[in-house]
């Protein structure tokens, strides 16, 4: 998404830890790389642990579906959610295409697929809840439900331990 | 250049003494290069989220977030830090011509500590910025002008005073070194009333009294502010701001609020920001600001560009602000508004989610003829065309304190 929040001078950092979104750990460590090493041959992806954009969406792969939302740095940086415009089912998205946007009070942060999919689900609960991004944006708050059609587009996303030297590197 | 976050900024940087207008020191700069109010340091000790802002580094929210804290401004009250603002003090015999020379309101008019939302403006009847002017019963004009707009408007009154002067006017200029702290909201005035000795149920909105504020000598008190609701404004000198709003924030009803909560709250207000809503292009007729030209200086023409301006009171202008309102994907700056034929007719210049109303407010200027209350024209979010409203202003009903 695009984080223009995040310029920002002085104190007042968002604290790097998940807080409210919960413990960013992977329900099953060792199955990932097995998991990962499978997408090399012809059959589907069927499963992969959370991944990260620099544009700070996640995504992760059950039964061959890609779930997406934002992290949790995301939605502190943006505040309080107001709005979500999300795509209508069965658009067909390339990896980085915008796919919607997530408005707060002050101002919209645009949303890039992570990956080439078609939209299979959205989150309706966000029309009348949409703070849930904030509460929980890693559980009920995801944003779409998408396709998997280049699995190998994974790997070129960051693991969960990336993506937090990536947002280390981005305050200082 | 703003250097964006860095620890470097957390030291509290005090070396960089910058000439204000004036040529006087005003305020200290930081070591990022921007200026900073009496109350940085508390800012930050607040948890205040700090950006740069008309190149001072103000609060945009603390940790209540922007949501809570507009809401809680509406339901008790909320202090906002606006020193950035210029204060300015003109003194002298021919004060009041002087002022006039610049504004479009009848400033003679006022009674004695009395104040009125005023404009500067150019030849071409643009609007220089916007501005409140008190006529205080201490021989001089009291005038806050925009943190935007500084320099402008210094070199403005400046330029003006030397030529009245050089002509044997007697008007001289002196710019506020207080801090200036607004405190806003439906429990402001029994928040205030309890630190004051003056009944504050006789000082109505746009009046302005000086008066010792929680032991705090000499601030001047002024029935005014940016959200619409009841509140005041309080010049205090520098050095006792802080302190000032340390006591203010004992009362558990205050809590500190930022410039994102400021602007949602003027906007629901219906309240221009000078450089988005208003600017140099803009008349005050275009703007819908007619009621601030004098009913005396209309007939005189005696203020800059009324040979634009007053034509268009009676006569049609190409267009005009108005206030939008929708439910869908939110309205914000520079979207095209079009007809209901889906024509371009203006551009929306401020825009969000209304936090009271659950729905979208916005304004921009349109074509004329589609500027009635009640028109539904649409705007253009993200390429999709979505209905909006022509509405009213302000969207959330004003309290100001008037005396029936």
């Amino acid at each position: 998404m695009a984080l223009r929040a995040l310029r920002r001078v002085g104190a007042g950092l968002a604290p790097l830890c998940p807080g409210r979104c919960g413990p960013l750990s992977s329900a099953w460590p060792g199955w990932a790389q097995a998991a990962s090493a499978r997408s090399l041959g012809t059959s589907p992806l069927l499963w992969s642990a959370r991944k990260f954009t620099d544009k700070h969406e996640w995504v992760s792969v059950e039964n061959g579906i890609g779930t997406v939302g934002i992290s949790n740095f995301a939605q502190e940086a943006l505040g309080d959610v107001v709005y979500c415009s999300l795509p209508e089912i069965g658009t067909k998205l390339n990896k980085q295409d915008e796919f919607g946007a997530l408005e707060s009070v002050k101002a919209a942060s645009e949303l890039y697929s992570p990956l080439t999919g078609e939209v299979t689900e959205i989150n309706t609960a966000l029309a009348d809840n949409p703070g849930l991004v904030n509460k929980s944006c890693y559980e009920d708050g995801w944003l779409i439900k998408m396709t998997v059609d280049n699995p190998s587009e994974l790997n070129e996303l960051m693991s969960e331990d990336a993506y937090e030297k990536f947002i280390k590197s981005i305050e200082d | 250049m703003l250097r964006a976050g860095g620890r470097a900024a957390l030291r509290v940087g005090s070396r960089g003494w910058e000439p204000g207008p004036g040529g006087r020191r005003h305020c200290s700069s930081g070591p990022d290069g921007l200026k900073q109010t009496p109350l940085h340091a508390f800012h930050r000790q607040q948890g205040g989220r700090m950006v740069n802002f008309a190149g001072w580094s103000m609060p945009v929210q603390y940790t209540l977030g922007h949501l809570e804290s507009h809401l809680h401004t509406r339901r008790l009250c909320s202090l906002f830090d606006v020193s950035h603002m210029l204060q300015t003090k003109v003194f002298g015999r021919d004060r009041v011509t002087f002022m006039e020379s610049l504004v479009v309101g009848d400033i003679a008019e006022l009674k004695p500590d009395q104040g009125t939302l005023s404009l500067f403006t150019n030849e071409e009847g643009g609007i220089l910025d916007d501005l409140i002017v008190t006529s205080t019963s201490e021989q001089h004009l009291y005038v806050v002008s925009n943190a935007g707009c500084r320099d402008k408007d210094w070199a403005l009154m400046q330029g003006q005073a030397q030529e009245l002067r050089a002509a044997g006017g007697d008007v001289h200029l002196e710019v506020s070194e207080n801090a200036l702290l607004a405190l806003q909201g439906p429990s402001a005035a029994r928040v205030l009333q309890a630190g004051v000795l003056d009944d504050l149920s006789k000082l109505p909105f746009m009046s302005s009294a000086v008066m010792g504020v929680f032991g705090v000598p000499g601030c001047r008190v002024t029935r005014c502010g940016y959200t619409g609701e009841d509140g005041v404004e309080i010049s205090v000198p520098a050095d006792r701001a802080v302190e000032l709003a340390e006591l203010l924030l004992r009362d558990p009803q205050v809590q500190l609020a930022g410039l994102a909560a400021r602007d949602s709250l003027r906007l629901e207000a219906g309240l221009c920001l000078y450089g988005n809503d208003i600017d140099e292009t803009t008349t005050p007729v275009e703007a819908a600001l007619t009621w601030t030209l004098g009913k005396r200086r209309r007939v005189a023409m005696d203020f800059p560009g009324a040979t634009v301006i007053v034509p268009q009171i009676k006569g049609k202008v190409k267009r005009k602000r108005v206030g939008l309102t929708s439910t869908g994907p939110p309205i914000r700056p520079h979207m095209p508004i079009l007809s209901p034929e889906g024509r371009p007719i203006g551009e929306v210049t401020s825009g969000c989610p209304s936090p009271c109303l659950k729905k979208n407010v916005a304004m921009g200027y349109v074509e004329g003829e589609h500027s009635r209350v009640g028109t539904v024209l649409a705007v253009e979010v993200r390429k999709k065309s979505y209905p909006a409203m022509v509405t009213k202003m302000p969207f959330v009903p004003t309290r100001y304190h008037t005396l029936k």
